[in-house]
């Protein structure tokens, strides 16, 4: 195979694979796909609270 | 010692020995505990860290999830180099080593099956991005005057958009279309969202496919060819990965990665 250059993986590529791809197993301890689901949305909802934060365009003439 | 086992993949028994300054997740070299003739490849992780409660935790400590994906990913790299390993989900941890014997035999058949499947391929991830903001840029809008004001510059900048968006969607479909026959499996990822990502452009295609590694060039070339084909579009290519996103059974009714259907009413 051809050597390519390897950047270091952007951390969303990585999610992609390791929160979304993989086999399942249900462990003894391990969580359930629903919990993993959980952190995708806490992240999601983590970038809306820093967008809310720019002003909207109403904001000077209210 | 006691701890719990966190796995990361399971391979058949290979020859080479994993890099030796290897670290895996919480810094515990990754061990190879065989079992019927397939290798699961564990590390020891604390229980105040990797038991159920503290690990729902950590998973939501944005920090915590970077290193502890980077360390995981770290292991799988190192594997790739040295056999064709079936990745796990990150954060499979079992209480024992007899734990992770008990879930080997369950899943032995299935186990097999895909990495005969998988043998000798890679994943290769390809994303497609419309330039939307660049060109929002050069032409900042005009503070608005009023509410009417701003909903009638908006609406241009919506025009003008729904050109862009069309074009992308052609062009991501057809390179969809066009890597899709070359590759020997695909999957459609949900497109990134750009503040996660910090890409600039619009992510209109995030999508994965399943190459051998003797055709792998060639793909690659082939997705080369696209960049700069069309003003305004611009391709990315990552990898090669281990096979992620092929990773399911469809004989054992695994689900499809990225096809959550085990969700619980809460």
């Amino acid at each position: 195979m051809t050597a390519i250059e390897r950047r270091e993986v952007a951390l969303v590529d990585l999610l992609d694979r390791l929160l979304a791809g993989g086999v399942v197993i249900t462990g003894d301890i391990t969580l359930r796909i629903a919990d993993v689901d959980l952190v995708r949305i806490d992240l999601n909802a983590l970038i809306s609270s820093v967008n809310t934060q720019v002003p909207s365009p109403f904001g000077e003439l209210l | 010692m006691t701890g719990l086992r966190y796995v990361y993949a399971v391979c058949r028994p290979f020859g080479t020995p994993l890099q030796a300054q290897l670290t895996g997740v919480a810094g515990d070299p990754p061990r190879l505990l065989h079992h019927h003739g397939l290798v699961a490849v564990v590390s020891h992780v604390p229980e105040r860290d990797f038991a159920e409660g503290p690990l729902h935790r950590h998973l939501e400590d944005l920090d915590w999830l970077t290193a502890t994906a980077r360390a995981h990913q770290g292991v799988i790299d190192a594997l790739t180099v040295v056999t064709t390993p079936l990745p796990l989900r990150m954060a499979t941890v079992f209480r024992d080593d007899s734990g992770v014997r008990v879930m080997m035999e369950e899943r032995e058949e299935a186990f097999r099956r895909t990495l005969d499947r998988l043998q000798g391929r890679v994943e290769w991830g390809v994303k497609v991005y419309a330039e939307t903001e660049s060109k929002d840029k050069e032409t900042p809008a005009e503070k608005p005057a009023s509410g009417r004001d701003y909903l009638r510059q908006r609406r241009m900048k919506v025009r003008s958009n729904e050109d862009l968006w069309q074009q992308a969607e052609t062009f991501a479909n057809r390179l969809h279309e066009t890597l899709s026959t070359y590759a020997e499996d695909s999957r459609l990822h949900a497109p990134q969202n750009a503040a996660l990502s910090g890409a600039s452009g619009q992510n209109v295609l995030n999508a994965a496919y399943l190459v051998s590694r003797t055709e792998s060039e060639e793909f690659v070339e082939l997705v080369d060819r696209t960049k700069g084909e069309v003003p305004g579009m611009r391709v990315e290519l990552t990898g090669p990965w281990a096979a992620y996103s092929f990773s399911g059974d469809p004989a054992s009714g695994d689900p499809v990665s990225g096809d959550p259907t085990q969700k619980e009413d809460r």
